[in-house]
């Protein structure tokens, strides 16, 4: 409703007005100062050499090839890890489960707990069980894996909520064709859940490739081109944090990747959105 | 701004003139020509009608044919509805609704309304009752308590309420729940009150107890009433008005008093409209 | 659950070694020396959070509401997407602009710069999408109804706004306020990037200050020992902490439930 409920009739009204505009205002110039901030400082820097080439001088100039690739292998890992257990999960939860049980209730009580659980506590876990009781190291596969048990909450949640969302008539009329559970699950149930599990996964790779704090000590600094799963990479996020902390003169280079990042991170918002009004008539997760 | 009577607590109780100030015909209210669109769609043309001064008028007529739209013109909440156009005048006393520098929080305040479903605010009952006349100015405890009781009294809740004053509203039962929100209307001492089917949401217990309230409340408010019910209509209204669609259009058919429109029609719509009574 | 279980046996060695309270009683934090004295982070983490809190959750809400009953169509929505947009930049970004911009502009009201006010600005303007998206949910959700009786009850805007939007919405809220404050809480780069670090209690918002997620993500890179271990603790204090909150959400949550079931059965007579 943004209609006006009625004109403004007293002080109070026109001091609630001018309170009204004034936050909105106000939210809107911080977020403008820095958005144009970055977009400013970041935009001359960007070219196709900026994006391919190594960086050099502890990052100082040239590009940031190298993180690129470290990102998107962390976040292959990442995705390859946490999306068969987050379907199977939810499809447990949503169709093996009743609200009721205490296994459901339990499970999902954790879920959110663990979706709330700020990222450095993940990256501790990460560090903890990858790094050192798998002997993993500081190493891409040890990040990718730490950012799964991150985003799996995300997902086990919104691919839960697409199956709930499926008819029970769906089910009901398969059942009465006298078909198996399992093949309801694969044939009905899956792709009317796609939907559900798509926003479901934008959202968590949104939040994966925004992450720094899980990574630092999981898939480590070494800004190098990764050789294999196994060595460090340096993931995006982590590029801009080192640049403007331990890198004197590494701003204009750090607003630069920030720069990329953001806009990542905007197609992928993109896409979360549109999936979730277009692609699909159920309300979007939001996160 | 006009002047309108300041709140200062419960309006001496006139005593109860019975159809008495009903039958001089002192008009209150005039409607001239008034037309709503929604959009591009009229929801009601050309109605022209005028209200007499304490009594109840019954609008009646079937489902979509502008009624509750009708209400809404009279109180400006129509300016809540993106895409709503009125066009004619509506003349209270000698304060144009439609003119654009007419104050509707007054205005409101002078017009109650009272909604098909019970809609009091999820609030404590007292709550209810007390943000409304604060709003309006009346800031003295023990005159909002006076204001309270008084009210409650009128629409016959206080016995039933009086000791859960603090409770949630919507932990009533629907008739009380209605009554509370025409205690809610009358607190304000509006002029005239607005009933949008205000029985319909109710089991006929309940709906006969409102019933009865606002008989009782004749002659001291001039009430406009839609109700489907036209046997409710018939015991209760002193005059009544007919809507019928005609063209994809509402449009007042008939009026006068009661028991003409009910035992002598002259439109032979209306006579078969009242005759669906009968039979 | 594997991980409260690995990182409270993670954790264990030190409060074996070092006991719960060493923690607070410990005159300084210096894991080298064998020093535990966690209270300082807890006390930057506290009023980092709180400060945040208490500046976005009126400007979040007030957002909401101009969206919503202020602002013309033609407004609202850019502002809407903008705030959907500011919810999904991550937080190194904001770290960088408060690094760049911001400490240096309180540097020169009042030197160091990086401090406690830093990372409550900060803070603020990373958790307040989180209300104000959390807020406009819960306004659409207020029934028509609501608005249209008390708008015929001749109330003003604000009027309406504060007696019976805000009343109607109150859960909504409230969850919005909680979520907003777990994310303040486990926060990390950013206010690693302008609260200077240093471990003490803050005297004056100009102070610089180590929250315990910045403390981790600082000494984790070289910490052995039982130095390793007491960061395992503070993040078992982390979760702890977010835990106290998910229950405390889930509570109000319940008592909502069980007070519109009520309305349910009694609405219909
Ligand atoms: N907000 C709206 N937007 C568009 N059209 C509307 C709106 N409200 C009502 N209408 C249309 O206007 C016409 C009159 O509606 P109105 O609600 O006034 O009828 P009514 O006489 O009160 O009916 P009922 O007896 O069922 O309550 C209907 O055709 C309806 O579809
Ligand atoms: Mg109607």
């Amino acid at each position: 409703m943004a209609q006006t409920l009625s004109r403004p009739q007293n002080l109070r009204e026109w001091f609630a007005v001018a309170l009204v505009w004034g936050a909105a205002a106000l939210v809107t110039a911080v977020f403008c100062w820095l958005l144009g901030d970055i977009v400013w400082h970041g935009l001359s820097h960007i070219s196709w050499t900026f994006l391919t080439a190594p960086p050099e001088n502890a990052g100082r100039r040239g590009g940031i090839g190298p993180i690129l690739v470290s990102t998107c292998l962390i976040l292959g890992v990442c995705l390859t890890v946490s999306l068969p257990i987050g379907i199977g999960t939810a499809v447990l939860l949503a169709e093996f489960t009743s609200d009721h049980s205490l296994f459901g209730r339990i499970t999902r009580r954790s879920l959110d707990v663990l979706a709330g659980v700020p990222s450095i506590v993940f990256g501790l876990f990460g560090n903890a069980f990858f790094c050192k009781t798998l002997g993993l190291g500081f190493s891409i596969l040890s990040g990718g894996l730490t950012l799964a048990c991150m985003v799996l909450p995300i997902l086990i949640r919104s691919t839960e909520e697409g199956f709930r969302a499926v008819p029970t008539s769906y089910r009901l009329s398969t059942a009465a064709l006298g078909l198996s559970r399992t093949t309801t699950i694969v044939h009905i149930l899956l792709p009317a859940a796609v939907p559900g599990l798509l926003v479901g996964l934008v959202l968590g790779v949104g939040r994966a490739i925004a992450e720094t704090a899980a990574l630092i000590f999981t898939s480590g600094y070494v800004d190098r081109m990764p050789e294999s799963l196994l060595d460090s990479g340096r993931a995006l996020s982590i590029h801009i944090f080192d640049l403007s902390m331990n890198v004197s003169g590494g701003d204009a280079n750090a607003y630069a990747s920030a720069l990329v990042l953001v806009i990542l991170l905007l197609a992928i918002n993109g896409t979360a959105s549109w999936l979730a009004t277009y692609g699909l008539q159920r309300k979007a997760v939001t996160v | 701004m006009t002047p309108v009577e300041p709140i200062t607590g419960p309006r001496a109780r006139h005593p109860l003139e019975e159809r008495s100030v009903c039958q001089g015909p002192q008009s209150l209210i005039e409607i001239d020509r008034l037309s709503l669109y929604y959009v591009d769609k009229p929801a009601f043309q050309d109605v022209t009608l005028s209200i007499n001064k304490g009594c109840i008028t019954a609008l009646v007529g079937p489902s979509g044919c502008g009624k509750t739209s009708f209400l809404t013109c009279l109180n400006r909440l129509t300016d809540l509805i993106a895409g709503c156009r009125v066009s004619g005048r509506i003349m209270i006393d000698d304060l144009d609704v439609m003119a654009p520098d007419t104050d509707v929080i007054q205005l409101r305040r002078r017009i109650g309304m009272i909604f098909q479903k019970p809609n009091p605010f999820p609030l404590t009952i007292r709550r209810n009752l007390v943000f409304p006349l604060r709003e309006h100015g009346l800031r003295d405890r023990g005159q909002i308590a006076q204001t309270i009781e008084t009210t409650l009294r009128d629409v016959g809740l206080w016995d039933e309420v009086k000791d859960r004053l603090d409770s949630p509203a919507l932990a009533l039962s629907g008739g009380q729940q209605q009554r509370l929100c025409i205690a809610r209307a009358l607190a304000l001492l509006p002029e005239v009150l607005l009933m949008d089917e205000p029985c319909s949401a109710l089991d006929p217990l309940s709906s006969g107890v409102v019933e009865d309230l606002i008989v009782s409340l004749r002659s001291r408010y001039t009430i406009l009433i839609v109700t489907h019910n036209l046997t409710q209509a018939r015991r209760i209204a002193d005059h009544a008005a007919l809507f019928w669609v005609q063209n994809g259009a509402g449009r007042l058919i008939e009026v006068g008093t009661a028991k003409q429109i009910f035992e002598e029609p002259r439109d032979p719509l209306t006579a078969a409209y009242v005759s669906g009574m009968r039979g | 659950m594997l991980i409260v279980v690995f990182l409270i046996s993670e954790a264990l060695p030190v409060l074996r070694h070092v006991g719960l309270l060493r923690f607070f009683t410990d005159p300084s934090w210096h894991p080298a020396e064998g020093l535990y004295n966690l209270t300082p982070m807890l006390w930057g983490t506290l009023f980092a959070t709180t400060g945040s809190v208490l500046i976005a959750t009126p400007l979040g809400i007030l957002s909401a509401v101009f969206c919503h009953y202020y602002a013309p169509p033609v407004l609202a929505r850019p502002y809407r997407h903008l705030i959907e947009l500011l919810a999904g930049i991550p937080s190194v970004v904001y770290g960088l602009w408060g690094l760049v911009v911001l400490v240096p502009l309180i540097a020169e009201v009042q030197p160091p710069g990086p401090s406690l006010l830093a990372g409550i600005l900060i803070l603020t303007i990373m958790i307040l999408p989180t209300i104000a998206l959390m807020a406009d949910a819960s306004f659409t959700n207020v029934p028509q109804q609501y608005l249209r009786g008390a708008a015929a009850l001749g109330l003003t805007r604000w009027a309406i706004i504060r007696g019976v939007v805000f009343p109607a919405s109150k859960s909504g809220l409230f969850t919005g306020v909680i979520l907003e404050t777990g994310r303040a809480i486990g926060e990390t780069m950013a206010i690693l990037m302008v609260c200077g670090n240093v471990v003490q209690t803050p005297s004056s918002v100009f102070d610089p200050i180590r929250t315990l997620t910045a403390n981790i993500a600082l000494e984790m890179a070289y910490a052995l020992g039982d130095h390793r271990a007491a960061l395992f603790a503070s993040g078992v204090v982390l979760m702890a902490m977010i835990v106290a909150l998910v229950v405390s959400a889930e509570w109000i949550s319940r008592e909502r439930l069980y007070g519109s079931d009520s309305e349910q059965t009694t609405e219909s007579p």
